[in-house]
Parts: structure tokens; C-alpha cells; sequence
């Protein structure tokens, strides 16, 4: 096995504009924090896309597990009452 | 047993083009197969970088040397979005340059012919970038879902890229006689080079069958190539410039333009190592990545220090 | 004094020119893909500055253009710094050099943001941001390089060494500083220098690089039209092609 190092693999989210939810946009590798930033902005920016970034060791995500994914999010499956669709509103009753 | 069912419940989830992702169960095959193509389709992009780089401080004006550079490091973000996506697959991106070093990887022969002169920059564009673009754009429907993001962000920025090598085209094909010339010869140059970008004929593709149930490839590689000659000449049309290929017609049966039988002797050739830049273009990337083994090992070893200081601290 | 304004001119956008030539050159040699992009940003940003202030010569001058300055000018009209037109070796020195620069940049950059002439004002406003993310970058690098290995402080050490003479250069006032001062467009040269030590001194020193002995090396300098041996070859290669063919547009 190769004893080159490429850096630690960062995870990037980045925020298009003011307001809106961070998105995961792409990865990349870089040796400590400054550099993944940077990095993240010189490669997931340049064509103006970022208005803010998040960066994050991808070894410290925590992901669900696919083998456990039926039992995990089935059984959300059923509340169909958590979707404001679920509620019949009478005609004519405006801004809920 | 277990297995059995595991792969028909795989094969139904692609069959319902669902996307497979990281952590979801694959077949081995499956899993191979992507690590090959994908790194493949990443070191095809950093090598791409060379012939082009070839030509970033000769670019005779100040927006083509701007738009050159831009597109160069639109590449190297390509080639980085693609060995991330391979990562997933449980391989890191040392392994996947050492494989590339010691020639297990391969990667588009196609970068293996030289950029003699600036009207190249046109035809690598147009012609090199036009062919990979269709590719792309069908990839985006690949089965497995950081490939299929990777490319559909690289297909979002590739836009340019055709465009950059058709204007540079244009302003050539408009230009003096030996403009004129410069950019015949770069079309003669490259057209053949790019048709076989597609790889071998459906008959006797390795890969092929399997790729396609699994939906890695979304299009078969004559389907893919068809459809790369069919708009590309139209283009041609407009630039005024001829084709090297005298059995180049419309076919009115097929609605489509039948070509020359591709020389697949030079094909391989080139796939086999004996093409002009094949060991130019390795040598390069072999030295610049020993002549960084210092810096990597640095910045290894500061982000170590800067830790420790801090745990300390 | 409107000579001087364009000789002024000339000197900031040929020495982004120049310096980005040389990050071109680099192009596809980083030792991590993720700095090739990086680096390569630098070179886009300064490459922009350049055809800023060459388009403002040009505009001064009359009957020319950025590119035609760029592609046709002779050697002797230059006016370039020296620092800028030295080869790449190593990594240690590329960035050496661009921290040098950026440095540089971002004291004069500051200064030229309150400019009594709108366009070099306008061009600096732009600028200013840019070069600020340069040295933040080349900061780092410094830091890493110094303080990460025994190799990596060496080879920094040597590029510092190597690359401290052509400094000398930045700080001297010729006849277009002193016009410049006059009319309120720019500071003078010598001005910049005690800011500009203290920020590289402190940035060397952190990450352990000594700072060499001051040497007054030439009495004749790129902003003056005289140039090192390699500007040759490099105009040699970036003018080759509409000099080949003079009749053609591009």
C-alpha cells in the first residue's frame, strides 16, 4: 500500500444564499482546517455559488446505516398527519 | 441464497432507477466496475490538463488565455469531483494515483496525441470536449449516486467548455488563409482521435452488457458515438471546414450519417502505449506528484504539531 | 505627467502579467489537486488585474489596446518588477515569491483604494479583496512550510535566501513614483517598505525562517525598463504567436 498521504477528506455544504438551508455539495482533501476552507471556496465557489460554507471531516459524520434503513424511516411512513396536506381546511378560509 | 436475493432486490431497485448509494449493498462486480470507470473518468480529466496546459502561456490573446485557464481548472475541479465520488467505494485517492503511476489505471487515449498548435485548442474543445460532453450528459443517469451528482455538476460547467473550442474555431475558420489552414489541419488532427473516444464497437465491447443492466452506462458506445457525429457535423457544416472522411453522407434510412470504418489497429496502439504522449503524459504527472511529497509530508506534519499544541494548550 | 500615469500603469499590470505567466507555468504541477485549483485562482485574479490596468494604458495612451500591449510590445518597454520574473523552481519558492508579492500588493493595494484617480481607485477597489484572500492563502503556506518539516523549512529558507534581493527593487522611487505621489494617485514607493518588513517579518519569523541580510543588488530595475535575463524567453513564448502571424486577430 501507498505511503503518500492525500490529507484528511472533508465533506463541504455550502449556503447559495442568506437564508436558505446548508446543501452537502462534494468533498475534497485538505491537511487541517484552514486549507479545507480555503480549498472549498477556491473549488465549490468559483463560479459564484456560495454565500457561506460548512466543512466537516467526513469521518465524523454519522450516517444511517442502509441495512437498518427499513426499520429506521418506515415507520414514519404512516403519519401521514405530520404533512399539512393530511388537513382538510373549509373553502374560502385563507393564510393557514 | 441470501445472496441471490439480495442481487434480484438490487437488480429491482435499479430496474426502478433508484440510486445505489455508498453505504447500500452492491454486488462485488458492481462495485469494481465503478471503481475502474469512475478513476478512469477522473484520470482522464488530469491528464486532459496537459495538452491544454500545453498551450496556456502561448494563448495569443488575454480572454483565450483567461478562458484557457479557466476551462484547465474547471479539469483539475472535474477530475477532484470524480475521485471523490470513487472514494466512496472504499478506495482512497493514493491507491488510485499509485494505480494510475504504475500503469493499471488507464485513462482516455485520447490525451495521448500532442496540441501542435493553438487552432488544437479549438479542436480539443470542440471536438475532444463535444465527445466526452455526450457522454456526460448520458452518465447523468448513471446508477450509482455520487457518480451521477459528480456528473451532473461537471455537466453543468462543461457547458463552456464546447463553446470555447468552437468560437476559437470560428475565429480561426474566419480568419487569414493560414488561420484557415491551421484550423483544417487540427480538424484532420483530431476527428478520427475523438470518434474513438466512444471505445470499441457494441460487438466487441468487454464491459458492455452488464454495464448497461446495471445502468453504470446509460447508452451503448456506438448509440453514444452516432449521436456525438451526427450533431457534430452539422457544426462542421457551419465552419466551412472539411472532414476527413470522404464516406461521410446522411443516410436517409437511418436518419443518420454513416462513417468509415474506424482503424482500430491505431486504437489500440495508442491504448497500448505507443502513442506520441503516452509516456510524456505520465512522466509528468509521476514528477510533479514526487516533486509534492515534500509539501504533503509538511502540511502532514504541521496539522499534527498544530493539534498537539492545541490539546496542550 | 500623464507619461508617468501610464508608465505607472504598465509597471502594476505587467507585473500581475508577469506573475501569472509563471503560476501558468505551474499549471497541472501542484503537489495536491486541490491546490492546482487554488493556485490557479491567483493566477485568474491577477491575470484580471493585469488587463485592468493595461486596459487603462491603453486608454491613456491612445490607439493601442491591453492586448496589443500584451503581444506586441518590445522587452524594453516592460515595466515589470524583477521578483515577479523569476523561474519557478520549487513549491517553496513559488509560494515564497507570491507571498512576497501578495504581501506587497495588499499594502499598496490599500493605499491605491484612496487614489485621486478614478479608474487605478476603481481597478485597486477590486483588487484589494482579491489580494487579501491571496496572502491569507500564501499565509498559511508559509506557516505550513516553515513549521512542517526540517526539509520543508529548509527548502523554505533557501527560496526567502534566493528570492530577497529582488525585493529591493519594490521600495525604490524612480521619477514615476515621485509624479505619482505629487499628484495624490499613488504613495511612493519607499513608503511602503516599513509596513511591508513588519508584515513579512513577522509572518517569517512565526514560521521560523531567518531574514536575510539587506543587499542592494542592481541600480537598474524592471519598473525602469531593465529587465533579468529570463523576461526574454518569456516574451519569447507568450508573443510567439501574433508575432508568427501579424496579420491575424485572435
Amino acid at each position: 500500500m501507498s505511503s503518500d498521504d492525500q490529507g484528511i477528506l472533508w465533506e463541504v455544504f455550502i449556503q447559495v444564499k442568506a437564508g436558505r438551508p446548508y446543501k452537502h455539495i462534494g468533498s475534497l482533501h485538505a491537511y487541517d482546517k484552514e486549507m479545507a476552507m480555503k480549498s472549498a471556496r477556491d473549488l465549490y465557489t468559483r463560479r459564484n455559488e456560495g454565500n457561506g460554507i460548512w466543512i466537516v471531516k467526513a469521518e465524523d459524520i454519522i450516517s444511517s446505516e442502509a441495512s437498518d434503513g427499513e426499520a429506521f424511516f418506515d415507520p414514519s411512513n404512516d403519519k401521514v398527519y405530520r404533512h399539512p396536506t393530511f388537513y382538510k381546511i373549509p373553502d374560502g378560509v385563507k393564510h393557514i | 441464497m441470501e445472496n441471490e436475493k439480495k442481487l434480484e432486490q438490487f437488480q429491482g431497485k435499479i430496474d426502478a432507477n433508484i440510486k445505489i448509494e455508498p453505504k447500500d449493498w452492491m454486488p462485488e462486480k458492481y462495485r469494481q466496475t465503478l471503481i475502474r470507470q469512475i478513476s478512469q473518468h477522473a484520470h482522464s480529466e488530469i491528464i486532459g490538463m496537459q495538452p491544454e496546459g500545453n498551450w496556456l502561456t502561448r494563448a495569443p490573446s488575454l480572454r483565450a488565455k483567461k478562458i484557457l485557464m479557466a476551462k484547465i481548472q474547471d479539469e483539475a475541479g472535474h477530475g477532484l469531483y470524480l475521485y471523490c465520488a470513487a472514494e466512496t467505494l472504499g478506495v482512497k485517492r493514493e491507491q488510485f494515483l499509485e494505480w494510475l503511476h504504475e500503469g493499471k489505471a488507464k485513462y482516455s487515449s485520447v490525451f495521448n496525441y500532442p496540441t501542435l498548435t493553438w487552432a488544437d485548442m479549438g479542436a480539443v474543445g470542440w471536438l475532444v470536449d463535444g465527445a466526452a460532453i455526450v457522454n456526460q450528459v448520458s452518465l447523468q443517469g448513471t446508477s450509482y449516486g455520487p457518480y451521477a451528482r459528480a456528473m451532473v455538476k461537471i455537466c453543468m460547467e462543461e457547458s463552456f467548455h464546447q463553446r470555447q473550442g468552437f468560437e476559437i474555431m470560428v475565429e480561426l475558420a474566419k480568419g487569414t488563409k493560414e488561420q484557415k489552414q491551421m484550423a483544417q489541419d487540427a480538424l484532420n488532427r483530431w476527428w478520427w482521435p475523438s470518434i474513438m473516444m466512444f471505445g470499441p464497437h457494441d460487438s466487441e465491447s468487454a464491459h458492455s452488457n452488464q454495464s448497461l443492466k446495471w445502468k453504470i452506462k446509460r447508452a451503448s458506445n456506438d448509440e453514444l458515438r452516432q449521436s456525438y457525429i451526427d450533431k457534430t457535423i452539422e457544426q462542421g457544416h457551419h465552419l466551412g471546414l472539411t472532414f476527413p472522411d470522404p464516406n461521410l453522407k446522411f443516410n436517409e434510412t437511418t436518419k443518420h450519417y454513416d462513417y468509415s470504418p474506424i482503424d482500430w489497429d491505431e486504437f489500440w496502439n495508442v491504448v497500448k502505449g505507443n502513442g506520441a504522449g503516452n509516456k510524456l503524459r505520465l512522466k509528468h504527472h509521476i514528477k510533479a506528484h514526487e516533486d509534492g511529497k515534500w509539501v504533503r509530508e509538511a502540511a502532514k506534519s504541521y496539522s499534527k504539531k498544530m493539534n498537539l499544541s492545541k490539546k496542550i494548550a | 505627467m500623464k507619461n508617468e500615469l501610464i508608465d505607472y500603469c504598465l509597471r502594476l499590470g505587467d507585473s500581475s502579467l508577469i506573475l501569472s505567466h509563471r503560476i501558468a507555468e505551474y499549471c497541472s504541477k501542484a503537489p495536491i489537486l486541490e491546490e492546482d485549483l487554488a493556485i490557479t485562482n491567483v493566477g485568474l485574479d491577477l491575470l484580471g488585474q493585469a488587463e485592468n490596468f493595461l486596459t487603462y494604458a491603453a486608454e491613456l495612451k491612445g490607439d493601442t489596446t491591453a492586448d496589443l500591449l500584451t503581444f506586441k510590445r518590445r522587452e524594453g518597454d516592460f515595466r515589470c518588477l524583477h521578483l515577479v520574473q523569476t523561474p519557478n523552481t520549487d513549491f517553496a519558492f513559488i509560494l515564497a515569491r507570491q507571498f512576497l508579492m501578495d504581501c506587497y500588493h495588499q499594502i499598496l493595494f490599500s493605499k491605491l483604494i484612496s487614489s485621486e484617480d478614478e479608474t487605478i481607485l476603481g481597478i485597486s477597489k477590486k483588487a484589494i479583496k482579491e489580494v487579501n484572500y491571496h496572502l491569507d492563502r500564501s499565509n498559511d503556506w508559509i506557516k505550513r512550510l516553515g513549521l512542517g518539516t526540517t526539509e520543508s523549512n529548509e527548502r523554505l529558507q533557501n527560496a526567502v535566501n534566493d528570492l530577497w534581493m529582488y525585493t529591493d527593487e519594490l521600495f525604490i522611487d524612480n521619477s514615476t513614483d515621485i509624479a505619482m505621489n505629487k499628484n495624490k494617485i499613488a504613495p511612493l514607493s519607499s513608503n511602503l517598505k516599513s509596513d511591508w518588513l513588519e508584515m513579512v517579518e513577522s509572518a517569517l519569523k512565526f514560521s521560523e525562517i531567518k531574514i536575510p541580510q539587506e543587499i542592494r543588488y542592481s541600480l537598474r530595475y524592471g519598473k525602469d525598463g531593465f529587465h533579468t535575463e529570463y523576461l526574454g524567453f518569456i516574451l519569447a513564448e507568450m508573443q510567439h504567436l501574433p508575432l508568427l502571424y501579424p496579420d491575424a486577430t485572435w
